[in-house]
């Protein structure tokens, strides 16, 4: 049988000649990033990229209103199938009026946030101007796209608000970056859009545009299981971020579907069947 | 076609558990001693803990050889700090130089799970978790290693405290008192010996309190 392998001679990189074809073997896409000089991909370093397997399990999502920015996300880190934390923060608070979230691997998403938050502060004192969430989106966008390949999984939102009004950006590890008025990353997003898209309106409230963002991460969090923890709320406004509400959203389940208590004839009833 | 491995892996995993709880006024690290390779014992007597600074105390299972080059970098920033500074690193930034440290190891990373405990700079307990590459979180207890899957449900069971994440924010330190966590630090780690063949030996409790730091030695299984 003939087997069609027109999808391996497009975009794998030369890595060696006549023998070396073993390595095409399993290999459906292949992407274009520098490899290893080695036959066995799945194996090299395979103990160091288990261990820093990052968590992409996770819900986060930001939108654009009326009032400004509403940022939202649940605090789940997952290894594999053990969770690793309940509480960790996914809002990345980079200064008083940006806010980043985290999806992906936690270290990378940490520690580039704090870089881009360094970053930001040096161009408010070197320009005397604070940074424009545009500016700042595209400054982590440049640092990841230098090392798109290296295996940092990073897929994050800068919201804020600067000169222009609110702003909005999607920044993934690949150096993608997006304007728009309406995200959701992670694992948990696609039940997130959902009830997201389902109840947005530009002109909400405050109070409002609060609780769709919490149910919708809520949502998330009870079908997606690499999602959990604590639902955290942030608003950001012509005066700078607030978070506006934390709840664990095991409590949110019985708040949106409380339980109707049993009454005393029923438990009586199972006592003499 | 047979997938041909590497000959040689520049990592191995010596075992070992640590765990650390954060109280009100004290923060108690321990560590089992034992120190292995596959299914063999290196040996008995081997510690994990290592004190930083006065107020910071980190212990780290995983690879003995990066955990002990990561707690000479550690310790050299340490003696740089205190000549520029003056004073003493602080738990709280001890804990973000632990971080930073990890991370610029991002692509080689240390195979080290660590757990850094101490005190604040109001006196309180406070105890951060680490990954392999850096990510770092304030914690009211942690457990790290071998056993640490073992370990950690039993001490959510026991400790669950209010994630900080939550609005109105609450506090995420352990109500127990310092003899209470002690005796659930020793239960807890005779619990892990029996299941988990990496642990055991010895175990090694760090009590950090303002005024000095107390070291107990208790015996666990050998087997």
């Amino acid at each position: 049988m003939k087997l069609d392998t027109s999808g391996f001679e497009t975009t794998m990189p030369m890595i060696g000649f006549g023998s070396n074809n073993d390595m095409l073997d399993g290999f459906c896409s292949v992407p274009s990033f520098d490899l290893p000089r080695t036959t066995d991909f799945d194996g090299f370093q395979k103990e160091a990229v288990q261990m820093v397997k990052p968590a992409k399990g996770t819900t986060t999502l930001a939108f654009i209103f009326k009032e400004g920015v509403m940022v939202a996300a649940d605090s789940r880190a997952s290894m594999g199938g053990y969770i690793s934390s309940q509480s960790v923060k996914k809002i990345i608070e980079i200064n008083p009026y940006m806010l980043g979230t985290m999806a992906g691997g936690a270290a990378d998403c940490q520690f580039w946030h704090r870089n881009l938050g360094i970053k930001c502060r040096l161009h408010q004192l070197a320009n005397k101007r604070r940074i424009s969430v545009s500016g700042a989106s595209k400054l982590l966008a440049n640092m990841l796209y230098s090392y798109r390949g290296m295996g940092l999984s990073v897929g994050t939102m800068i919201a804020g608000w600067d000169e222009t009004g609110p702003g909005l950006y999607y920044v993934d590890n690949e150096g993608g970056r997006l304007k728009g008025d309406r995200f959701s990353v992670g694992s948990g997003s696609p039940y997130a859009y959902g009830v997201l898209d389902s109840g947005y309106k530009f002109d909400m409230s405050v109070e409002e545009a609060l609780e769709l963002a919490r149910r919708s991460i809520y949502h998330a969090t009870f079908r997606d299981g690499a999602s959990g923890g604590v639902a955290s709320v942030y608003h950001v406004g012509p005066n700078g971020w607030k978070k506006l509400s934390g709840d664990d959203v095991g409590e949110l389940h019985y708040h949106y579907y409380p339980v109707a208590p049993a009454t005393a004839e029923h438990v009586m009833e199972e006592a003499a069947e | 076609m047979t997938k041909q491995h590497a000959n040689w892996s520049p990592y191995d995993n010596n075992g070992g558990t640590c765990v650390a709880i954060a109280g009100s006024d004290y923060c108690v690290i321990a560590a089992d001693t034992r120190m292995s390779t596959g299914y063999s014992i290196l040996s008995r007597d081997y510690s994990k803990i290592h004190k930083l600074a006065d107020k910071a105390v980190l212990s780290s299972s995983g690879f003995q050889a990066d955990v002990k080059a990561l707690q000479k970098v550690l310790k050299s920033r340490h003696l740089i700090y205190q000549h520029q500074h003056n004073k003493q690193m602080s738990c709280p930034a001890m804990a973000q130089l632990l971080s930073n440290t990890l991370y610029f190891k991002r692509f080689f990373p240390y195979y080290a799970f660590n757990v850094l405990g101490g005190l604040d700079a109001e006196g309180k307990g406070c105890v951060f978790t680490y990954d392999a590459v850096g990510s770092y979180e304030k914690v009211g207890y942690s457990a790290q290693g071998s056993g640490s899957t073992l370990i950690m449900p039993f001490l959510d069971n026991q400790l669950k405290s209010p994630s900080p994440l939550l609005l109105p924010a609450q506090d995420s330190i352990t109500p127990l008192s310092e003899a209470e966590a002690v005796d659930l630090v020793k239960t807890v780690f005779a619990s892990a010996t029996e299941r988990d063949i990496y642990t055991g030996d010895k175990l090694e409790i760090m009590i950090l309190k303002a005024d000095g730091i107390k070291t107990e030695l208790i015996d666990l299984r050998k087997d």
